[in-house]
């Protein structure tokens, strides 16, 4: 059984993290840091029920998740998210991939922070639908595994893998869209 | 495509891009895709972009916490522990 008092040592440092999902989750700062707090209070006094060795970073991260499903979410009644129906695979890639022309001296990276401002990357997230955005975030973002994601959701392993394909597809159709808004790109038919 | 590549390997590694991405494949399909991008040029420029993109997303996802929010929790914490301590 884990000891209150080294709580806060214990769970302090993944604050940021959490606050990066929180604000993904909510999509706006005052809502984001009354999540994460209400996180760390239900985190505390559930604490005398977690397992010392166990993995504190997925336990906060189930407790964020759940809190934020069960009161914040209720509270807020947002419409009705629309799923935009299939994507293709590597959306994006196949669109993008053959612009550069200097494919050898410059590398995927720099050519996709030049497309795409920092913000425009948050905005693609957070216009997912709820349940793609979560499994996105907590793989993507925060680098859980498979099964670490299906324990924090709740959801069979099978349903993670098919929410993660299907989330980042359109993340990538999300991105493009933002590219041809710019006139970045002219609307051709794909490659491949 | 480069020559050489057999076509249905091609297929197999799009498929298993993502999976492979995500180090969840098994130890013998992560080899068999490792030797298939490295002998093909189009299969190893999704994959390249692909984890590009990763890395991009969760870069641009990370934020600074407020330090009043960081106040804030700790205070909060402090005020249920002197509660306990009752």
């Amino acid at each position: 059984m884990a000891d209150p008092a080294s709580f806060a040592d214990q769970a302090m440092e993944y604050m940021s993290s959490l606050y990066s999902a929180a604000l993904r989750m909510t999509r706006n700062p005052s809502d984001a840091e009354d999540l994460v707090q209400e996180t760390y209070l239900r985190a505390f006094r559930g604490f005398g029920g977690f397992s010392e060795g166990t993995n504190l970073k997925a336990w906060l991260y189930r407790i964020l998740t759940n809190t934020y499903i069960n009161i914040y979410r209720a509270k807020k009644r947002r419409p009705e998210e629309t799923d935009l129906g299939d994507v293709e695979d590597f959306y994006l890639y196949r669109r993008l991939g053959g612009l550069e022309e200097a494919r050898a001296s410059r590398s995927a990276e720099d050519e996709l922070l030049d497309w795409f401002s920092e913000a425009e990357v948050k905005d693609a997230v957070e216009s997912l639908p709820e349940n793609f955005r979560l499994a996105v975030l907590l793989a993507d973002v925060e680098g859980f595994s498979y099964k670490e994601i299906a324990e924090i959701l709740d959801i069979p392993i099978g349903t993670v893998m098919s929410r993660l394909h299907r989330g980042r597809k359109q993340l990538e159709k999300a991105l493009y869209d933002f590219a041809a808004q710019r006139g970045l790109v002219s609307e051709e038919p794909a490659r491949g | 495509m480069d020559e050489h590549v057999d076509p249905a390997d091609c297929t197999e590694s799009v498929r298993e891009l993502y999976t492979f991405l995500d180090g969840e494949l098994t130890v013998e399909r992560r080899v068999a895709i490792r030797a298939h991008l490295e002998g093909c040029s189009d299969c190893y420029g999704a994959y390249d972009f692909e984890a590009e993109l990763r890395q991009v997303v969760s870069s641009s996802c990370k934020e600074e916490v407020p330090e009043q929010l960081r106040n804030r929790v700790a205070a909060a914490l402090q005020q249920l522990m002197n509660e306990d301590g009752r």
